[in-house]
């Protein structure tokens, strides 16, 4: 769980501007690419940006007036924020830019909210939802499920997560303005990642044996030893605390593998 | 060769999946093999290369500014390649992981290049962005997501189009047995999944216990088989 503070809560705007469907339909599309310009300088800021801008062009002036100049430069600035998460963010800003609150009071508050979307979306996604949908879905591909089934079960179940994570987060932010505070300490937010982490631990422990048993084809006593040289390997691996990563080792052992194959 | 071309192009799609649109994981290797199979013939092939992927690629998560390998057209390399070798063919799944695994690590060194790029654009964007353009912000970020679609498509062209023939090369002077060369790399690649699955979920209390119980099904499920 995140040890990042949230934003403080304040009081929601009383009156909610009117946003037709259509614009909430290309702020959402434009959220599905929230991340087309990620630099290392202003990371997802401008893409802040681009989901606003459709939001912010019903500012006084139109697109050529001062105030949604003003808005467009406040809102491109650096932004750091879980992409699914940001969500959270764009509708929360586009209320209180459209709201009328003053342009300190609205900087101070982006700033805030960076922390916590980030960490709590890493953990709630990165780290929990995305590996138990690929080890439920390992566990269809285990099972003996066909390649459709398998990409299917892993795109609805994790997309079933992801989609209403960023229509909820805009949802909220829109509703809530600069009070979303309140709403990261929902219990999905909270508690949810721990839930997820248990979940997906039970769910690695049936994957692997079951993914390894497909993938080797064989009888039971090599998958035994394919199971306990597995188990002996990741102990190893464990015990070197991340000193070196999986993947890597995986691409030096299969080379020596594939070179002592050719060469004898 | 004349899957090339739509080969890369999935590659290019399932690159750009990874971090700049959508982001809905079609681009998880799982996904991506099997799709890549699928378009050389041999969805099946793509499908158990991804799997062996996919446990491989539990080890990496992609938090935000870290570098991580771009699994998207690196598991359309590995897959198709698989698929075109055909896995009946003692070493084709070994070879197929090794090429995704391979052009794994190109395709994480090319993310932080690209990246690198946006902030270059961005800085020369800067005085446009500060005057609050419109057409500053959508420009960049059309620009950086073409940028990544090129990128990962060429990507996939140049490493399908030079590891192919090697990989066809050294599948033809492969030693192992079949049972053998699958028995090494699913070990291999169910140690990194097993270490990966301690490491981001042994913080979670009683996971442990979680997993235990998991294995414990996982084994009887097989036991019954």
């Amino acid at each position: 769980m995140s040890t990042a503070t949230a934003p403080r809560s304040a009081p929601a705007p009383a009156s909610t501007p009117r946003v037709s469907p259509w614009t909430w339909l290309t702020v959402f599309s434009r959220l599905l690419a929230i991340q087309g310009s990620w630099n290392y300088e202003t990371l997802i800021g401008n893409g802040v940006g681009f989901c606003l801008e459709p939001l912010l062009r019903s500012l006084p002036g139109g697109v050529h007036g001062p105030a949604f100049k003003a808005a467009m430069t406040r809102e491109s600035a650096y932004f750091n924020a879980h992409p699914y998460l940001a969500s959270v963010a764009v509708g929360a800003l586009a209320r209180a830019e459209l709201s009328g609150v003053p342009p300190e009071r609205i900087e101070r508050f982006r700033t805030a909210l960076c922390g916590p979307l980030g960490s709590v979306g890493d953990q709630l996604v990165w780290a929990g939802w995305l590996p138990f949908s690929s080890l439920v879905a390992l566990t269809a591909f285990g099972l003996g499920a066909r390649p459709v089934a398998v990409i299917l079960t892993f795109l609805l179940l994790y997309n079933a997560g992801h989609l209403a994570l960023r229509v909820w987060g805009l949802h909220v932010g829109w509703t809530r303005g600069l009070g979303v505070a309140s709403a990261l300490g929902n219990p999905v937010l909270r508690r949810g990642p721990a839930h997820v982490a248990r979940a997906a631990a039970a769910a690695a422990g049936i994957a692997i044996p079951l993914t390894a048993a497909r993938v080797l084809n064989g009888g039971a006593i090599p998958l035994a030893l394919v199971l306990a040289g597995g188990a002996l390997t990741a102990v190893m691996l464990v015990r070197l605390h991340g000193r070196v990563e999986g993947w890597k080792l995986a691409l030096v052992l299969i080379a020596l593998f594939a070179l002592i194959s050719v060469a004898r | 060769m004349r899957e090339l071309l739509p080969i890369s192009l999935l590659g290019g799609v399932l690159g750009l999946d990874v971090v700049c649109f959508p982001q809905m994981m079609v681009s998880r290797p799982l996904v991506a093999a099997t799709l890549a199979g699928a378009f050389v013939g041999d969805a099946t092939t793509g499908v158990l290369l991804g799997a062996t992927l996919e446990l491989i690629a539990l080890a990496t998560l992609p938090f935000g500014a870290s570098r991580y390998p771009e699994w998207g057209s690196s598991a359309v390399v590995g897959g198709a390649i698989a698929a075109a070798l055909h896995t009946d063919r003692a070493g084709a799944l070994t070879v197929g992981v090794l090429a995704a695994l391979a052009t794994a690590w190109i395709s994480g060194w090319t993310l932080v290049k690209l990246r690198q790029w946006n902030a270059w654009l961005a800085r020369r964007k800067r005085p446009a962005l500060d005057a609050g353009s419109r057409g500053a912000v959508i420009g960049l970020q059309l620009a950086g997501l073409t940028a990544d679609l090129i990128r990962a498509a060429l990507l996939t062209a140049v490493a399908y189009g030079l590891i192919f023939p090697v990989a066809n090369a050294i599948v033809g002077v492969w030693s192992f047995g079949d049972q053998l060369s699958r028995a090494v790399v699913v070990t291999i690649a169910s140690a990194v999944a097993a270490s990966a699955a301690w490491t981001i979920f042994h913080s979670a209390r009683y996971a442990r216990w979680y997993f235990a119980s998991g294995l414990a099904i996982g084994l009887l499920l097989l036991f019954a088989r």
